[in-house]
């Protein structure tokens, strides 16, 4: 692997700091990566990034910096990639997934603030991550209260643009978020240098469409009873998906999904028969987040689909690629968008539909759902989606925790209870 | 020589160790503090049961509470909340076989089971001796055994004095639901002089009132209510939890060992 220290320095990192994390990182990703038996050949390709995870990728998007592009950090899954990729610019998910990165967020933020935004301010002011420090502007959006102040915060450090994303799904406010998209796409147009044409949209939407299908290709063979991936490869895999191109992204999950769809022909199973399926919903797992995938899957059990941000919610619905206007664009853009169900929206009983049909499709024994500490959203929605899915004879573990490991061996309990439940 | 099941149930406080004939009657139990070492705790138990003369290599030995996974000698390991569920069944379901037998109340086989552990409280519902739902407190002490060690140390008593005390008490309120805040709370009540009566009633019924908002999650009308874990050999904390939640609550003095029994079931 090659050292990276000087293009860290020419970023104005940290380094001291830095090195702290790039030295606990290969012993979590051993333990929880490569300790798995039986794991797809295909995964090759992701160990490798992850095993290099801020040389890489940076390397490469530096290279394409001194081509002119521009990079646009995103955190969230309803802010069109689509638009970005038409002019010409990259975007990469900057999403903090690591409690290395809190004690710099807390330094300005409150303490009860969700670990995912305390982690991503923190990355950013401690100058401890390259992606938040290639990133030529950050798009934020108004999905929370905790984001939409610490957009506030990094916008004094870095151009930020805010999206504001509706909070109901009417006809009206679906209107308004294609026109929201439509004023996006002007800023990006005058940042990038690139001007938005039908045809330059109709191809992006069709790269981001094609990477969508190659994920939901890869999800798909966890359909089967015969399971060829474990929930920490897959998770691993959609982490990744954010910040990759989206064009390698797709060929290398169609690839992995060319051997998964063997190994389901072959009866190749990475868990013994009987091992409970477990669908995961909740708040996102931002890399390197694999806490909950770990202890599930040292717990006998295993996480055959993800119902979150770092999941389906990135890749379910395709956007209609037949346009003839950047007006039909930026409509069809914002139906698909719509379609997401997150708990920032009222009512957002569509993702309970979402659960109860994930549930029959994944063949899954049981949900478990979590949220992050402080994700007020999430976790109010715990009562009425606990509540349905009782109604529906689903069982259902809710759980919250962060990013320490404080409460591994709590949450190793009751996950262990659930699943001896689920056995019984 | 006759096979015996033994359950070893290492909780944060103290380490419980039951044994089971092949009848499932019980017939030797170990209480010992935790410490601060699982491990040592669990060679002491294995030091005993060899004293006892109990064949150990004949014997099925389950572990569970969070101490489980230091049992280096045990067969097998199952979490607190299965056991728990298996060995309340044992001392309160239907078929409920216990030598203190004394009032079994309504025989039922659907048992809501409170918990009241040194560092979390589990509310577990059980069909038939099987877990079906449960809930375990997650925030902080609050409501905990730990609560009411704490505080019983803050007046300088022991928890049966605290008990006996309370029963005397009336009308005085804890509002803060932080053990490290109560503590202050507590203290503060002292130095005003009210009546340590009054503060030790405020205490239980803190604890009651908090355990009792997690039950309610879970309770419905049908269930047969049984407390497990150390303080069910206080029949004022039962008594207190059957008030606020309007409905009998259970207690036996093997409820403390509710978690090593349901290990040693685990075994057969």
């Amino acid at each position: 692997m090659a050292d990276r220290h000087e293009m860290w320095k020419l970023l104005g990192m940290n380094i001291e700091q830095h090195d702290v994390l790039c030295s606990v990182l290969p012993g979590a990703v051993g333990d929880v990566f490569m300790s798995q038996k039986n794991r797809p050949k295909g995964m090759e390709f992701w160990d490798m990034v992850v095993a290099d995870v801020h040389g890489i990728r940076p390397a490469e998007l530096i290279e394409e910096q001194k081509k002119g592009r521009k990079v646009f950090g995103t955190f969230c899954v309803y802010v069109p990639d689509e638009v970005i990729i038409a002019c010409n610019g990259i975007v990469t998910g900057l999403c903090g997934g690591s409690q290395f990165w809190v004690p710099d967020g807390e330094a300005v933020l409150p303490k009860n603030t969700c670990p995912l935004i305390k982690a991503s301010v923190g990355a950013r002011l401690g100058k401890t991550c390259p992606f938040f420090r290639i990133a030529d502007m950050y798009v934020g959006e108004t999905t929370c209260d905790g984001k939409k102040k610490a957009y506030e915060i990094l916008g004094e450090d870095v151009p930020m643009y805010v999206m504001d994303v509706p909070q109901m799904k009417r006809p009206e406010d679906i209107e308004r978020w294609a026109h929201e998209i439509a004023l996006f796409a002007k800023k990006v147009e005058e940042f990038t240098g690139v001007k938005l044409t039908v045809e330059n949209l109709k191809n992006a939407i069709h790269i981001v469409n094609e990477k969508r299908k190659a994920m939901q290709r890869v999800y798909d063979t966890r359909k089967n009873k015969t399971l060829p991936i474990s929930g920490r490869d897959s998770l691993l895999m959609t982490q990744i998906s954010f910040f990759d191109d989206p064009e390698r992204c797709a060929t290398m999950c169609n690839k992995l999904a060319d051997e998964l769809e063997q190994r389901v022909k072959d009866n190749v199973s990475v868990v013994d028969a009987g091992t409970k399926r477990i669908l995961v919903t909740g708040t996102p797992l931002a890399i390197p987040n694999w806490k909950l995938h770990n202890i599930i899957e040292t717990t006998g059990a295993v996480v055959v689909c993800e119902e979150m941000c770092t999941g389906t919610r990135y890749f379910e619905n395709l956007v209609d690629e037949n346009i003839n206007s950047l007006e039909e664009g930026f409509k069809a853009l914002a139906n698909r968008y719509m379609k997401t169900n997150c708990a920032c929206f009222t009512p957002n009983t569509g993702r309970i539909d979402d659960i109860k049909r994930m549930v029959k499709e994944y063949n899954v024994d049981g949900v478990i759902d979590c949220n992050l500490k402080f994700c007020c959203l999430y976790d109010t929605e715990k009562f009425s989606v606990g509540r349905a899915l009782k109604e529906a004879n689903i069982p259902v573990l809710q759980l919250e925790t962060d990013y320490t490991d404080t409460d591994a061996e709590q949450l190793r309990t009751r996950i262990g209870a659930f699943v001896e439940m689920l056995s019984k | 020589m006759s096979k015996f099941y033994i359950g070893i149930d290492i909780g944060s406080t103290s380490a419980k160790t039951v044994v089971l004939d092949e009848n499932k009657n019980i017939i030797s139990r170990i209480l010992l503090p935790t410490g601060w070492s699982s491990k040592e705790t669990s060679e002491i138990i294995l030091r005993k049961l060899n004293d006892l003369n109990f064949d150990i290599g004949n014997s099925t030995i389950v572990a569970t509470g969070y101490g489980r996974v230091s049992v280096s000698f045990a067969n097998k390991a199952v979490t607190e909340i299965t056991c728990h569920g298996k060995g309340a069944n044992y001392l309160f379901g239907a078929n409920a076989k216990s030598i203190d037998d004394n009032d079994l109340g309504v025989l039922s086989n659907n048992l809501l089971i409170i918990d009241i552990g040194g560092q979390d409280t589990k509310i577990i519902q059980v069909e038939n001796g099987n877990v079906v739902d449960f809930l375990m407190n997650d925030k902080c002490s609050a409501g905990t055994g730990r609560f009411l060690e704490v505080m019983s140390n803050a007046l300088n008593l022991k928890m049966d004095e605290l008990c006996d005390m309370a029963e005397k008490g009336a009308d005085t309120h804890i509002s803060s639901l932080c053990t490290v805040f109560a503590e202050s709370e507590v203290i503060s009540l002292i130095g005003r002089g009210e009546k340590r009566e009054n503060i030790a009633f405020a205490i239980v019924d803190s604890i009651v009132k908090k355990v009792c908002q997690q039950a309610q999650k879970l309770y419905k009308k049908d269930m047969k209510v049984c407390l497990t874990g150390g303080l069910s050999e206080f029949k004022y904390i039962s008594d207190s939890l059957g008030k606020e939640l309007k409905t009998k609550v259970y207690a036996k003095e093997d409820g403390r060992y509710a978690g090593a029994i349901g290990a040693a079931l685990m075994g057969i």
